[in-house]
């Protein structure tokens, strides 16, 4: 039985306030225009219009978008094909050493991986002469390394819920262990490769500190131009970006709500159809 | 490098009319390569890396470029940077500051995150979809933005300032009236940021901790004479430990060694630990004292969570080697 | 048997199926109960009364608004009608936690990250007694249920029977008035039920608690139980002693829900005193039996003929209905054989025979293919209302 729990309700209601109030404020001020963000100074768009009023921002978001691709893309081989390794090998030389492996950069703190990758890259230029300029190379990198294990994570917790048999099933069949894991395993560990790519994708385009450490002169990425803004204080065409951003993740999150919602609906239909065609 | 058994071995003659490679692929090597690809890249950027900076901790500032030695006229290890870390009171004051913003942050989270997290499990479920997906919204926009939202309500002038200092000067006695409260460039300010911006890596792993919990053992509970509040303490909380701990470490851990928080609403003059190791970097070019802060850092962080999670799967494994 | 048998075989014999008279006051009492989810009705004006000391179950498929009818009982859910007495007092608005009604959860719902022992006390800390007395009733329960030595096992470490029997524990520690047992034995293995069914009634006699089960398992609720409601959607179709609800069930529902039976559509031919004659198209030939109140010649009726209530023969048999079929099927159980009769109106009825005797392959009453005769006591035959 659920009982409604007046506290509880309001837990919630002050939890999403807390969550949206800020980002409301945000996109209300947007359109403020006065320049402070405190007083209102009637409707305008025109913080839009100083956006983009040069290329800066836009030159800032095709780099961070070009990084994010390349790097979600070569993450998510890498962690897959961790991913089989840990679920599929169970006993390999140093294995122990790969786990360790591929859970340290999901508990180090950023700064560290930041600060190590930039001494690596400095001690590779002194040892190898490259790279001699960081910039778009050593940040696809960096954000490979510490994004390919959550693609890891996500991949090898959906292979250990998999069932066994599956496979098993395959190579009783006749197929070799390569085609086995062609044929059956990577379709049923589709979803997960997928919403690993995308979780890559997010942690790359979002990221600031290790793109700080790793980045070099020239190689500006959306949050570390959002950031020089930002230091300086409220900007009112920050407002505006934020809007943007809101509005196209808003967009399509919905968008994946619904087209998961119809998917879901259709398995239920699915399945209820099924059961009653076996009575 | 590897070798594979268990559903990698394969019998050993193998009639195919493919080529040497593709024979050898066939029957191991595509094995062997989903091992060693990832393995080997993780080593190069992940612990290489690592080991550098493990390795520059003990290494001696020179003034060359870069700016370190290993060996030489000094001793191989140089221990006088870790005397440095232990002795000054500004590294000191730092790791205090970082764990005492990071442990308040963590507290809070799961005071709020508790309850909301319990909440959705007890909404129906066409409404549980909706919320949490406003629980994960905040977090596919970008970090920056979130932190920069605050930036705006807390600044002296803004409408959520002036609207908390009236509330405040409506309780208080007259002549205890402000003008505004100062909340940015506080370790509140960065308290309140960081539970903002971690709030979601404490309701999901709650939540799917106590969306799995049976409540047939609530209503057992109950019906053995406890109120709700004393079920709650009885069976949800203790059975909830687990993802308490899960949250409290994705909360704490990246707070801790938080960067971008402080330097945004933060004191100044009372820098947490990631400021001090950037400073250290890029400010003062002592590596190895950035590096012995690192370090330390990790050891303080890093430490107790392997410590954790090597009892927590001691004690699985015992429980399933249990009849 | 239990006592109260005879005096229930009696009172069904005399045609009246309602519980017998001259009971004091009910202990429990369900009062025009119902429960609506929605549009959907769980319980429908359910009406009960059950005595203090007995065993009463509920049985019915799934969906038949047994469990509803339980949780009503526990107080985890409310009736949308109607009202529950327990020992007089009525129970609408009083939470779970202070009702002195205690459950058997089907899952057992045992506290995962507490002992047996901290199980089985967890309800004692609401009453008012030294620790030392406590001790004293936990350590009377775990030796109730011999589960001494496993006090301090955890419920993961323990087998399916035990944590069974700590369940059971931990409801009667704090001696409810009324123990509600949700499928008590639906989770263990064919073998442990049989042992484990009569250790409840043993158990239950000692503690002399009343008992309601809720099951789905018709030779559970025979076993186990004094009474029995019968239930289905959401309605109680008969109220009975085990004995009562098989031999003189009223309603095709409750016949053919408990056990296996078959059913004939019949016309009274004439009442004669106790004995009904009624012609059988499917038989093929007029046949006596009980007769039921209030039935008249000409009027349509169900006669219904369970298995081991048929004798089967080679010669036609003494009694008075007899009549032929030829084997269809037949199935060999060791200690008795199904034999499937199709009978010369086409319909194939099942007839159940001890094998009393040892016979060789080539001995049996009657083999595939065989013309037998079939007769049965007027007695036997049971006789229901259209």
């Amino acid at each position: 039985m659920k009982r409604k729990s007046r506290f509880l309700v309001t837990m919630l209601c002050f939890g999403f306030a807390f969550f949206y109030v800020p980002i409301l404020s945000m996109i209300v001020f947007s359109f403020n225009n006065a320049r402070l963000a405190t007083v209102w100074g009637g409707f305008s768009t025109k913080w839009y219009g100083k956006l983009f009023e040069n290329d800066q921002v836009i030159n800032a978001a095709i780099l961070s978008l070009k990084i994010a691709l390349l790097s979600a893309t070569i993450a998510t081989i890498l962690g897959t094909m961790a991913g089989l390794a840990l679920a599929r090998f169970k006993s390999f030389r140093g294995r122990t050493l790969f786990s360790g492996l591929v859970t340290a950069p999901l508990i180090m703190p950023e700064v560290i991986t930041g600060i190590s990758s930039l001494i690596f890259f400095i001690m590779l230029a002194e040892w190898v002469g490259w790279p001699a300029q960081r910039g778009f190379a050593t940040v696809t990198l960096a954000h490979i390394t510490f994004s390919m294990v959550f693609v890891t994570t996500i991949v090898h917790s959906r292979l250990s819920e998999a069932d066994v048999a599956v496979e098993e099933a395959a190579m009783d069949l006749g197929s070799r262990p390569w085609q086995v894991m062609k044929d059956v395993t990577l379709p049923i560990i589709s979803p997960a490769i997928l919403s690993g790519w995308l979780l890559a994708f997010t942690i790359s385009l979002d990221d600031v500190v290790i793109t700080s450490f790793t980045t070099g002169p020239g190689n500006t990425t959306l949050p570390l131009l959002i950031w020089s803004k930002v230091k300086l204080g409220v900007t009112p065409d920050i407002n505006a970006l934020a809007t943007i951003t809101v509005s196209v993740v808003g967009v399509g999150v919905i968008i994946a709500g619904f087209l998961m919602n119809a998917a879901e609906r259709r398995k239920e239909r699915d399945a209820q159809l099924a059961y009653q065609s076996n009575l | 490098m590897t070798e594979v058994s268990g559903n990698g071995a394969q019998p050993a003659s193998d009639p195919g009319h493919h080529g040497a490679f593709a024979r050898w692929f066939n029957r191991r090597g595509w094995a062997d390569l989903t091992i060693a690809t990832p393995y080997v890249w993780l080593v190069i950027f992940f612990l290489v890396p690592f080991l550098i900076v493990v390795a520059m901790s003990v290494a001696t500032r020179t003034p060359t470029s870069p700016p370190f030695s290993f060996g030489g006229e000094h001793p191989l290890i140089n221990t006088a940077t870790y005397d440095r870390l232990f002795s000054d009171s500004l590294y000191i004051r730092a790791f205090l500051t970082s764990i005492r913003n990071a442990a308040f942050a963590t507290l809070l989270c799961l005071l709020i995150g508790y309850p909301m997290a319990l909440g959705l499990t007890r909404v129906s479920k066409s409404w549980r979809n909706i919320l949490l997906m406003l629980v994960i919204l905040p977090f596919w926009t970008s970090f920056l933005l979130r932190v920069y939202a605050w930036m705006g309500l807390m600044g002296n002038n803004s409408w959520f300032n002036k609207l908390l200092t009236a509330g405040y000067n409506m309780m208080m006695p007259e002549e205890w009236a402000i003008r505004s409260i100062q909340m940015m460039n506080t370790n509140f300010a960065v308290v309140l940021v960081t539970v903002y911006s971690y709030l979601p890596f404490m309701i999901l792993p709650l939540y799917a901790n106590l969306e799995k919990l049976d409540l047939t053992l609530n209503e057992a509970a109950e019906d053995l004479g406890s109120r709700p509040f004393r079920v709650f303490l009885d069976v949800t909380l203790p059975l909830s430990v687990p993802g308490i701990i899960a949250g409290g470490l994705l909360v704490f851990i990246p707070a801790s060694g938080e960067l971008i928080i402080p330097g945004l609403v933060g004191n100044p003059s009372q820098p947490m630990i990631g400021r001090v190791i950037q400073d250290e970097f890029a400010s003062a070019r002592d590596w190895p004292m950035a590096s012995a802060v690192a370090v330390g850092l990790l050891l303080l962080l890093v430490v107790p969570m392997m410590l954790y999670s090597h009892f927590e799967a001691k004690a699985h494994e015992k429980r399933a080697m249990e009849p | 048997m239990k006592g109260e048998t005879a005096e229930m075989l009696a009172a069904a014999s005399s045609g009246t199926p309602e519980a017998a008279p001259g009971q004091a006051r009910p202990f429990i009492r369900i009062e025009g109960v119902t429960k609506r989810f929605g549009t959907f009705t769980a319980v429908s004006s359910v009406t009960l009364d059950i005595r203090k000391g007995e065993i009463f179950a509920l049985l019915g498929g799934s969906g038949c608004g047994k469990t509803t009818l339980l949780r009503m009982l526990a107080g985890f859910e409310t009736p949308t009608e109607g009202r529950i007495f327990i020992d007089g007092q009525d129970m609408t608005g009083v939470p779970a936690y202070e009702r002195p009604v205690h459950m058997m959860f089907q899952s057992y719902a045992l506290f995962p990250h507490m002992t047996v022992e901290k199980n089985i006390a967890y309800g004692l800390k609401h009453e008012k007694m030294t620790e030392a007395q406590r001790k004293d009733r936990v350590r009377e329960m775990l030796d109730l249920v011999q589960l001494t030595q496993f006090s301090h096992r955890k419920p993961h470490q323990i087998s399916g029977g035990q944590r069974q029997r700590v369940a059971l524990a931990r409801a009667l520690a704090r001696q409810p008035k009324l123990l509600l047992l949700d499928e008590p034995l639906a989770a263990l293995d064919k073998k442990l039920r049989e042992h484990t069914q009569f250790e409840l009634m043993d158990i239950q006699h000692k503690t002399g608690t009343t008992f309601i089960v809720v099951t789905h398992d018709q030779e559970e609720a025979m076993i186990l139980s004094n009474r029995i409601a019968v239930m289905d959607k959401g309605e109680v179709r008969q109220v009975g002693s085990p004995t009562e609800i098989y031999e003189y069930p009223n309603s095709k529902f409750v016949a053919g829900f408990i056990g296996s039976i078959t059913f004939f559509d019949g016309k009274v031919a004439s009442v004669s005193g106790d004995q009904a004659m009624v012609d059988v198209p499917d038989l093929g030939t007029t046949v006596t039996a009980r007769a039921i109140a209030g039935i008249a010649p000409g009027q349509p009726i169900t006669l219904a003929l369970r298995p081991e209530k048929i004798a089967i023969s080679r010669t036609r048999p003494d009694g008075v209905n007899a009549f032929e079929g030829t084997v269809d099927d037949l199935g060999y159980f060791g200690k008795d054989s199904l034999y499937k009769v199709k009978l010369a109106s086409g319909k194939v009825l099942s007839v159940l025979s001890v094998n009393a005797r040892r016979a060789g392959e080539n001995e049996r009453v009657a083999d595939w293919e065989d013309r037998v005769w079939l007769g049965f006591d007027p007695g036997a035959a049971i006789l229901l209302a259209q």
